[in-house]
């Protein structure tokens, strides 16, 4: 085993461990256990670019990835086997999930007020008022644990291994969304902590299911759930392509492809499954930078992104599979359904938590169209621009959490509403945002964003995907408008409270994740940029990202022509979604109390944006209500009541019934003749003993009597 | 020759005697001495029994001559037993030696 792939296999450790050390020895020291946890993922982050820079070095390296495994639970002839892969898709995954998980690491240090004392009025399970958090090491353990589970997922060379890793991420998402159990709210129909986790654990429960069906009819399709060995033997391709699955018409390749594409849906929030991601706003915000930028929503679209080829099977030119028709109308869908929800929103992560379902569905939508290398690198470049507005706005409602600790108001630190003006008081955390916001909207020519989204408008303009074209520029419109609308009630004009008056800068732990992601959020963009861009393409060596993951592939994927027509139409969409978001909010910033000039435009449109469709009291009517009626009335009240606890009461009574008779016979039937007897023995002993003197002529003197009586018997009556 | 019946009258009037010696008397060495005139009433039947029953047998007397032994066994025995509580209680009373009761 060389270097690279014993690397391979412990970059997932050291965060792994760190939880396990956490939680059983260090979790009395706070100092001790972030700096644990800051050194497993530094440690993971080491190994992780280690094995980036030794395969972008090895020549040939798509043919002949870093991989190695164990035979793990042998099967009669065969064995399941257990292992790790860097190929190229997982070198870039490696390239900036230990990185954002470290940032995100090293943010919640300052985030959770790590060196304030302890405010005496925070009990665990509260958000913290000013002190620190009550519970430090212990979300620390779990951040870890959520990395390391992210990298396990990120280095599987099969499916199983692959789902370990995603249900350890989905049982941290609700130990983290749920992290401050003991919140509640005045308004009753706020969702809590607690119930947004357990909404997060059910949702994506029931899409994980219909994936572990999809991956144990895989196996017992193909006989082995190793993606290379799936992927690269014609053989089992051709046999899962060929076979009719259980549903008609329908070839196993496709079904499966549906079924694994299900747990994307419940993972990666897309509709119908979306709802649970908004509500995980609840959590702590590194734990939101978490989920929505480096691991879990970035998980299912990895996954699909890694199922490609089976996704894709039989897809020709003349069009994509079924699976791919059906992940192209739900990503485009999404893109656009979650991105108008976006606009009217006015808590602050819940705008950035409706952006990533709908970035997320462009990347879903971008698979479905067969751009490969345009969903995975909108899935880099979204990373890190997600993960900087998400601690952004982290930074924002710590600020002003600051103003509401010092002012004493009673107001909701993340309505936007209630903001303004922070730019001037919160410097470091406004450019970076804006960078990240910027991205997001697809800035022209100098945000990572506008070269990753642009790359997926190229190729769905270039495949003649209308419709998908269309709607994706419209998402990237809105996109950028509500960005533009986020940035302007944020951080321009005049602060509309006192305590955005009162906010002030994070500090440094918090700042510099920022400023290092901005980074990135810049320039992360320019290792894709088309080959036949003007000047940049030719200087920026010819789209080396391109040429580096379709290595990934066991086919070659033809790239695109250059066109001018997207690029334009993508620039036009950006920016004007941008301008429009400064002619009604940035021109003339909202002053207090002023309402969204955007709900007089919209009217009852609005009203139905802000309440998301009503999708929640849809599901709400349709779905939980009727579960809960079932649970309480047919399953409680019938069933357990009264069927089987009617069935165990009668068979009880039955046997307390024959068990009374049998005590009655023991007591009458058996106990009292026995203490009768006892007892008579007893008296006629106690009667008998005076005949005993002790004097043998006494005895003998009986003796005697006996002798002449038995004999007169026999000689008188026997005779 | 004289008739069995003489014997027998005899050797009753001897056990009845002897019987008597047993029950009544308080010495415990008389006691024994009247169980050995008891067991010479016993043999006075037997060896009369022989004579009159079948005097070519040998087995009657054989068997008498071994009740002696035993008798004189017996004797010696209860003897060394009287003296043990001699010496234990410094009495030969039967109706002081009354350990064995309840």
């Amino acid at each position: 085993m060389d270097l690279s792939t014993l690397l391979t296999w412990l970059i997932p450790l050291p965060p792994l461990l760190s939880f396990f050390l956490i939680i059983l020895f260090t979790h009395r020291d706070k100092r001790l256990s972030h700096s644990v946890a800051l050194g497993a993922i530094g440690l993971s982050l080491l190994f992780s670019w280690t094995v980036v820079f030794r395969a972008l070095r090895t020549a040939h390296f798509a043919e002949h990835p870093f991989a190695a495994s164990v035979a793990w639970l042998p099967t009669g002839d065969s064995a399941l086997r257990m292992g790790v892969t860097a190929d190229p898709l997982t070198v870039v995954m490696l390239f900036f999930v230990p990185l954002a998980c470290f940032l995100i690491i090293l943010y919640s240090v300052g985030y959770s007020n790590y060196g304030k004392p302890r405010d005496d009025r925070d009990v665990p399970g509260s958000a913290p008022r000013h002190g620190v958090e009550p519970m430090y090491s212990r979300f620390f353990a779990f951040l870890s644990l959520f990395a390391g589970a992210m990298l396990v997922l990120t280095v599987a060379d099969n499916l199983l291994l692959l789902f370990f890793g995603w249900e350890i991420m989905g049982l941290c998402s609700y130990l983290l969304i749920g992290f401050w159990h003991g919140r509640n709210y005045d308004n009753p129909a706020q969702i809590t902590p607690r119930a947004a986790g357990v909404k997060a654990f059910i949702t994506t429960r029931f899409a994980d299911v219909l994936m572990l069906i999809g991956i144990v009819y895989l196996y017992s399709q193909a006989g082995t759930l190793n993606f290379r060995e799936i992927f690269f033997s014609e053989e089992i391709m051709n046999h899962l392509l060929h076979t009719p699955s259980v549903i008609g018409g329908l070839a196993t390749a496709h079904l499966i492809g549906l079924l694994i594409f299900a747990g994307t849906v419940g993972k990666s929030a897309q509709f119908p499954l979306h709802v649970w991601l908004p509500d995980a706003m609840e959590g702590p915000t590194p734990v939101s930078a978490m989920i929505h930028a480096a691991a879990m929503v970035s998980a299912g679209v990895y996954m699909i992104v890694r199922m490609f080829p089976l996704l894709s099977a039989g897809a020709g030119a003349d069009g994509g599979s079924p699976t791919m028709t059906v992940m192209a109308f739900i990503g485009a869908f999404t893109a656009l359904f979650a991105a108008t929800i976006a606009v009217a929103q006015n808590d602050v992560k819940r705008v950035l938590a409706y952006s990533t379902i709908s970035q997320l569905g462009y990347m879903v939508a971008a698979l479905g169209i067969g751009a490969y290398v345009a969903a995975a690198f909108h899935l880099m470049t979204h990373a890190f621009f997600k993960a900087l507005l998400f601690m952004g706005s982290g930074s924002i409602i710590h600020g002003v959490e600051h103003g509401i600790h010092h002012t004493q108001e009673k107001l909701d630190p993340q309505d936007m509403l209630n903001m303004g003006g922070l730019a001037k008081r919160m410097p470091v955390t406004y450019w970076t945002f804006l960078i990240g916001g910027f991205a997001l909207s697809g800035f022209p020519f100098i945000t990572s964003g506008f070269w990753s989204k642009d790359e997926i408008l190229a190729d769905a303009f270039a495949h003649g995907h209308w419709w998908v074209f269309v709607v994706l520029l419209l998402a990237a419109f809105l996109t950028a408008f509500y960005t533009m609308r986020q940035i302007a009630l944020t951080f321009l004009g005049e602060p509309r409270s006192e305590s955005a008056a009162h906010s002030h800068e994070s500090t440094w732990t918090m700042t510099f994740p920022l400023v290092v992601l901005a980074f990135f959020a810049l320039f992360a963009g320019f290792v894709g940029v088309h080959s036949d861009f003007p000047v940049l393409g030719e200087l920026l060596g010819h789209n080396p990202f391109e040429h580096f993951i379709v290595g990934a592939l066991p086919h070659h994927l033809a790239g695109i022509e250059f066109n001018w027509t997207p690029v334009l139409l993508s620039v036009v969409a950006g920016l004007g979604g941008l301008g429009c978001g400064w002619l009604l909010y940035g021109r003339r910033p909202l002053a207090a109390g002023q309402p969204d000039p955007l709900v007089a435009y919209l009217g009852p449109v609005h009203e139905m944006l802000a309440g998301k469709y009503f999708l929640d009291e849809l599901y709400d009517f349709a779905l939980v209500r009727p579960a809960k009626w079932v649970a309480e009335v047919v399953a409680f009240r019938w069933i357990d009541r009264g069927l089987i606890d009617g069935t165990l009461h009668t068979i009880a009574g039955a046997a307390m019934r024959i068990a009374a008779g049998a005590r009655w016979f023991d007591k009458w039937g058996i106990n009292y003749p026995s203490d009768k007897l006892g007892d008579g023995v007893r008296a006629s002993g106690y009667s008998f003993r005076v005949i005993q003197t002790g004097r043998v002529q006494d005895y003998l003197l009986i003796t005697l009597s006996a002798v002449i009586a038995v004999s007169g018997v026999f000689f008188l009556v026997l005779r | 020759m004289v008739p069995l019946s003489w014997y027998l009258t005899f050797a009753a009037a001897l056990f009845a005697l002897g019987l008597y010696a047993v029950l009544a008397r308080k010495n415990a060495v008389a006691i024994l001495m009247g169980v050995e005139i008891m067991l010479n009433a016993v043999i006075v039947n037997l060896v009369a029994f022989w004579r009159y029953g079948n005097p070519a047998d040998i087995a009657g007397q054989a068997f008498a001559v071994i009740v002696f032994a035993v008798a004189a066994a017996e004797a010696a025995v209860g003897l060394a037993l009287i003296i043990s509580i001699y010496r234990q209680r410094a009495t030969v009373m039967a109706e002081q030696i009354d350990l064995m009761k309840w």
